[in-house]
This record gives structure tokens, sequence and C-alpha cells, in this order.
């Protein structure tokens, strides 16, 4: 008697390649991410009063505590701009990126428990993070828009066409957050240096980007330092679109881009080769 | 048909604490990889067995396992702790890769190795329902399909827009069940999830269970400590030990080999002293006369003990067996004078103590051993020397699990009262 031959549908083995995103199945569990970004919302405001208004509050106080600190006690240049403005556009910027970015980065050690039990590809976390933060960073947008109407009404502010790039400013920036994210992941697993390095290192990184001053009032070296991070010709440009007021070139944001690609193919190697393993040093 | 075929699936783990020496072995590693060479640890590591102390820093969890499994087939996998069962349920359900080999399935494989994986507490039972399914991998769709059955099996609709952390420990544990229950996947990995929830709830899983293999055709793998609900579920069965696959075949056989394997050190002892009254070896053996140190409910169990005694104490001399249970109750005790015997050698006698098969509930039981001059003399004793185990594999007491129903089975008289 001769087995038939057996058609198999999947293989476990312990070499796989490195670029296999398996995107076909992270697509088949959409719904297991919308339900990760239902829960984080519904878990982020059970039992508060405020709900979801507390996603104004955070920029809102935080831009008022820059007014105060940077604007007013320290008086760094704003290039014009109201003040005001100014920050809460940082901020909202910034919020969005230090949020994906640490979001991401507690993907293994802080969905062990689930990933130690289940399987599911494992991409579909930080995506869903990145999600999540995108829809907070959604609103914290209106309440910019809001601050920004105002300004305009008053004629203190000059948009222009570089106002629709922002879809794409967005994306890169999230494409960044993941792709570090994802790194820092993958290392955290085994190496638990990695989160102390991430916790400082995200507030450091603030400073290296123009957030609380405009990129021109740097000279010298600093301004070099500065030019080499991807993401000041992203807030730049930002400014620049919505408030009138910001320094970067095209080239400077092709190099971005190209940059966060890397990084972001580094980042992608890095988390599917732990991926598979990784319940075995977490 | 096959449903799971595995070839040479080993998996290495390392031992010990991570920490600066893995990063050292991490770059040697990355090297050897650089230059085309073979990974250099793992040539080395041996056999996981806990209780004694290894060279080396790696063992294999899991060496060389070869399986082949039938659809529809319903295999239990036991075998004793850190034989390395759930590493591979680990393997099969894709939490972590094998160090080497492959294992290659058709169908769907879903794995139950908790129930509840990813409630969140916060939400509600509705909620959850939706998230831990989506976690095992049904869609949207599938679950509003079968929710109201899901609820249903779950028995806490009342509860179902209550956020879970408001839920009773039984409560969850059937809401995280019933979603589970309804997962369909062609190939089910079921770990020790039925040892929460109440004796009823239980068996209505147990029964969930059953149907889904001999009803719907699927193929389970159900990994358990519960010899009894392993025997009443599945028809074949693979035997773990220290992370080799010692069995593999028909259940009523892997019942066997587990039984056999377990033996430890316990069932004999050897005595050191040169006394002229000593009892100088215990053994606990089967029928065939094998040394082990479990049995079946309805297996005989034969205490064979070797003494030498003096010939003043001849005469008056008894030898005795007391019998402790767990739970340190004694459980019964039984003697023979020496005279009852003949000698086998100089003052030496070797005798042999039946207990008989159906009365010792399923529990470990140790012995303490006694050769005395009644209310005169204790000649020699040997406390806890050895022990054996006799295994739940099914009898009537399993379902009440949990429950003190004595040390001992008593086939009393029952009948009609005639007033």
């Amino acid at each position: 008697m001769t087995e038939p031959q057996q058609e198999w549908t999947e293989t476990i083995e312990s070499n796989h390649s490195l670029f296999d995103l398996k995107l076909a199945e992270v697509w088949r569990y959409k719904d297991l991410v919308y339900m990760f970004v239902k829960r984080d919302f519904i878990s982020g405001f059970k039992q508060t009063i405020l709900g979801p208004i507390w996603f104004f509050v955070n920029p809102l106080l935080t831009t008022i505590t820059y007014l105060i600190v940077f604007g007013k006690i320290a008086n760094l240049p704003t290039d014009g701009v109201p003040q005001f403005l100014f920050y809460l556009s940082g901020v909202t910027l910034w919020n969005f990126f230090s949020s994906t970015l640490t979001g991401t980065s507690y993907t293994f050690s802080g969905n062990a428990g689930i990933f130690g039990k289940v399987y599911f590809p494992r991409l579909v976390t930080p995506i869903a993070t990145t999600l999540s933060n995108f829809m907070r960073f959604g609103v914290q947008f209106i309440l910019f828009l809001c601050g920004w109407g105002y300004y305009l009404f008053k004629g203190n502010v000059e948009p222009n066409i570089w106002v629709l790039m922002t879809p794409v400013l967005i994306i890169m920036m999230s494409l960044f957050a993941l792709g570090l994210g994802m790194i820092f992941s993958a290392l955290t697993t085994k190496y638990r240096d990695m989160q102390m390095l991430l916790g400082f290192g995200v507030s450091l990184f603030m400073y290296l980007t123009p957030v609380i001053y405009p990129i021109s009032s740097l000279k010298g070296k600093y301004r070099l330092l500065a030019d080499y991070n991807p993401l000041s010709p992203i807030f730049e440009c930002f400014k620049y679109g919505w408030l009138g007021s910001g320094n970067f070139t095209l080239a400077q944001l092709g190099i971005s881009g190209a940059i966060i690609l890397v990084i972001l193919a580094v980042g992608v190697v890095i988390f599917n080769t732990v991926e598979k393993t990784f319940m075995d040093t977490v | 048909m096959l449903a799971i075929k595995a070839e040479n699936i080993s998996k290495q783990y390392r031992l010990g604490q991570v920490g600066t020496g893995t990063l050292s072995h991490d770059l040697n590693r990355f090297y050897h990889k650089l230059v085309g060479k073979e990974d250099p640890y793992l040539k080395i590591g041996e056999a996981n067995d806990r209780s004694t102390k290894g060279e080396s820093e790696y063992v294999w969890s899991l060496r060389d396992i070869n399986f082949e499994i039938e659809q529809g087939d319903a295999v239990g996998i036991i075998g004793r702790n850190g034989a390395g069962k759930s590493t591979l349920l680990k393997l099969l359900s894709k939490v972590t890769k094998p160090t080497t080999g492959s294992i290659k399935s058709k169908g769907r494989i879903a794995s139950l190795l908790e129930v509840g994986t990813g409630f969140h507490p916060e939400m509600t039972g509705r909620e959850n329902i939706f998230l831990n399914g989506a976690i095992l991998g049904m869609t949207r769709k599938e679950i509003t399909r079968k929710f109201d059955e899901i609820v249903d099996f779950s028995g806490v609709e009342r509860y179902i827009d209550t956020p879970v952390k408001r839920y009773s420990s039984g409560m969850y544990v059937r809401l995280a069940f019933a979603v589970a229950a309804h997962l369909e996947s062609e190939i089910l990995i079921v770990d020790e999830v039925l040892a929460v929830g109440d004796a009823d709830f239980q068996k209505k899983c147990l029964g969930k269970m059953g149907d889904v293999t001999k009803g719907e055709g699927r193929t389970i793998l159900f990994v358990s400590h519960n010899l009894a609900a392993v025997n009443t579920l599945c028809n074949k069965g693979m035997v773990l030990e220290n992370g080799k696959l010692i069995y593999d075949g028909m259940i009523n056989g892997a019942m066997d080999a587990y039984i056999s394997s377990g033996t430890t050190s316990s069932n004999m002892y050897v005595s050191e002293s040169h006394d002229e009254n000593d009892i100088k070896e215990i053994k606990v053996v089967n029928k065939e006369g094998h040394l082990t140190s479990n049995f079946y409910f309805n297996e005989n169990i034969t205490i064979q003990i070797l003494f030498t005694i003096a010939q003043e104490f001849v005469e008056e001399g008894e030898i005795g067996i007391r019998v402790t249970d767990q739970k340190e109750r004694v459980v019964f005790s039984t003697q023979e004078k020496v005279s009852a015997f003949t000698k086998t050698g100089n003052n030496l006698y070797r005798v042999n103590c039946a207990i008989p098969k159906n009365v010792l509930v399923p529990n470990s039981y140790k012995l303490l051993t006694a050769l005395h001059v009644p209310n005169k003399k204790l000649l020699s004793v040997k406390e806890d020397a050895v022990s054996f185990t006799i295994e739940e594999t099914g009898t009537d007491f399993h379902m009440y699990n949990g429950a003190d129903y004595g040390c001992i089975f008593l086939k009393c008289k029952w009948q009609n009262s005639n007033n």
C-alpha cells in the first residue's frame, strides 16, 4: 500500500526566512487588530469621569507648561509664531511619536503572558499599538486645529500648500516609531538594559528634535546633530506648512524617508528573528 | 489521512539566568553563523533530568521526537513532571519554534494552553468574548454567529455586560472555556485547562471535548495529569519521559507505559547495618516480580522483605508493615509471626506481603516496616523506607477529585431491606 500524497497546510520549522512577514496571515487576523485597538481605548478610560476628554487635557497642560518654562522663563525663540501654537504643534507631534515608540517597544515584554499561551502573528500587536496611537493623535489633532483656527482667524499664522504633506509626515513618523519600537522590543526580550535606555532615551531625544525650539535657532555643530535626526525635517515641514515658518529642504525630507525605511527594515528583520523563540528568553 | 507529522523535533534550553554570560554565547553563536559553521552549543546538552545535577548549562527538553497523528484521533500526551509535555505543546501551538526538526500539519491548529488568554478585566463579558475569540484566531463573523451559543454554554448570561473583573473566578473560567470550546479548528491542542472549575463544569467540558472528537471528526491533542480524563477522552496515547517519546500507540498501552515509567528509587531499600536483627532489604514489586512504584487500582502490590533475626527472638518475633498515605494518615497495618516462615539461610528470612488489589484508593503511600517482639522489644524499624503510588486511571473515584472519600475502598454488601 502506498501512502497517498499528503497535502500539508502548515509547516513549523526551526529555520525561516528573515523577510517573511506573513502579511497575508496578519490580514487574516485583522479582527484581532481591531479588538486590540478597542481594548486599548476601553481600558484607557474605564472608570474615569472625563473619559476621552483626557486626550485633550494631556497636550493642553503640557503645552501650557512648555509655554511657561521654555517660552516665558527661558525665552526660547519661536520664529515669530505664537508661542502657544508653536508648542502645541510640537507637543501633538511628539506625543504621537513617543507614545507609539514606547508602546511598540513593550510588544514582547508586555504581552509575554498572551504570547506564551497562544499563537497569532506577533506583528499584530505593534500594528495595533500604532493604530491606537494614531487614533489618539487624531483626537489631539482636533485640539491643534482649534488652536490653529483661532490664530488663523486672528491673522497670526500663514499656512501654505505644504499643509497637504501632513498625511505623508504622519505616516513617516509612525513608520519610524514602529521600526525603532520593534528593534527595542526585540532587544528587550533578552536584555532588559534596552528598556532602561529607552526610558530616558526618549525624553532626551525630544531635545534633539525641534519640538520646543525652531531648528533655525541652532548653530554650528548642534545644528549638524539635529540635521541628522530624521524627525527634524518632518517637524519643520509640519510647522512650515501649518504655521508658515520652518526650515527644511526636500532633500532632507527624502533622506529622512530613506533612513526611516532602513530602520523599519532592520526592525522587521530583528522582530521576525526574535518572534520565534522569544518565549525562551523573555 | 494524517493531521500532524513531526520529524526529529528537538528543543534545547539554556539553564540558569540570562546575564552577562549570555551575550558572549550569543556573539559566539552569531560568529559561527557568519562563517557558516554549525551552532557550537547544539552539540552539547544533556537529557532533561531535574533530579540529577548536570554538567552542561544546556539541556534538551525534547530530543528527536517523531510521530504521526491521524485525522480524527484524540491523542493523550502523558508523562511525569518535566517530561517535556508542555514544551511539545508549545512547539505544536507555535508559541516557540523547535531547535531542530519540523512539524507539518493539515488544517488550522488552535491551541488552548490556558483559558481566558488575553481577557481584560476592565472589559465586559461580551467584549472579552470577542477579544478572546480573536486571539484564538476566530473572525468577528464567526464569533457573532456563535455568540448566543457561547453565552448559553457559559451560563453567565446575566453578567454578560459586566466587566469580568466583577466575575467570580468560576464564572470567569466558564466564560473563558465557553469561547474556547466553540473554536472551529481542525486540530485542537488542549493543556490542563480542566484543572479549573467545579466538578460539574469539568464534566460538561469533558463532554464537549468528547463531542468534538467523536461527532465532528476533529483531531485533539490533550495533555493532562488527570489520567482518568485522558483515559476516557482519548483513543491514542503518547508517553514522554525525560524529553524522549517512549510510547506512541493505543491509549491502554500508553497507560501501561506511563505507570511503569516513573519508577523512583524509593521502590527499594537496602540496609547498610550489620546488626544481628535487621531488615536487610525491602522491595516493592508488581505481579511479574518487577521493581516498580506505580500501580493500577486493580493491581496486586507485593512487598518483598529480607530480614535477619537472632535465634532467641524467632519464637516471639513478628514482622509488620504500616501503610501511611500522603496526608500522614495511617491507613492500616498488617503483621505476621516470624515463626510462621521458614528461614532461607543463617537466620535469614525472605518473605512476601501481598497487598490486595481494589482496596487502596489512588494515592501515594509510604511504608513503615518493623521487626519486633510485641510489647517487649523493637528489633529493627525502617520508617518511610519505601513508597508506592496507585495511579488514578479512571476508577470510580476520579469524579470526586479533591473530595475526601477515605483511603480504602470496601466492597460492602448492599441489598434491599426486607422490612
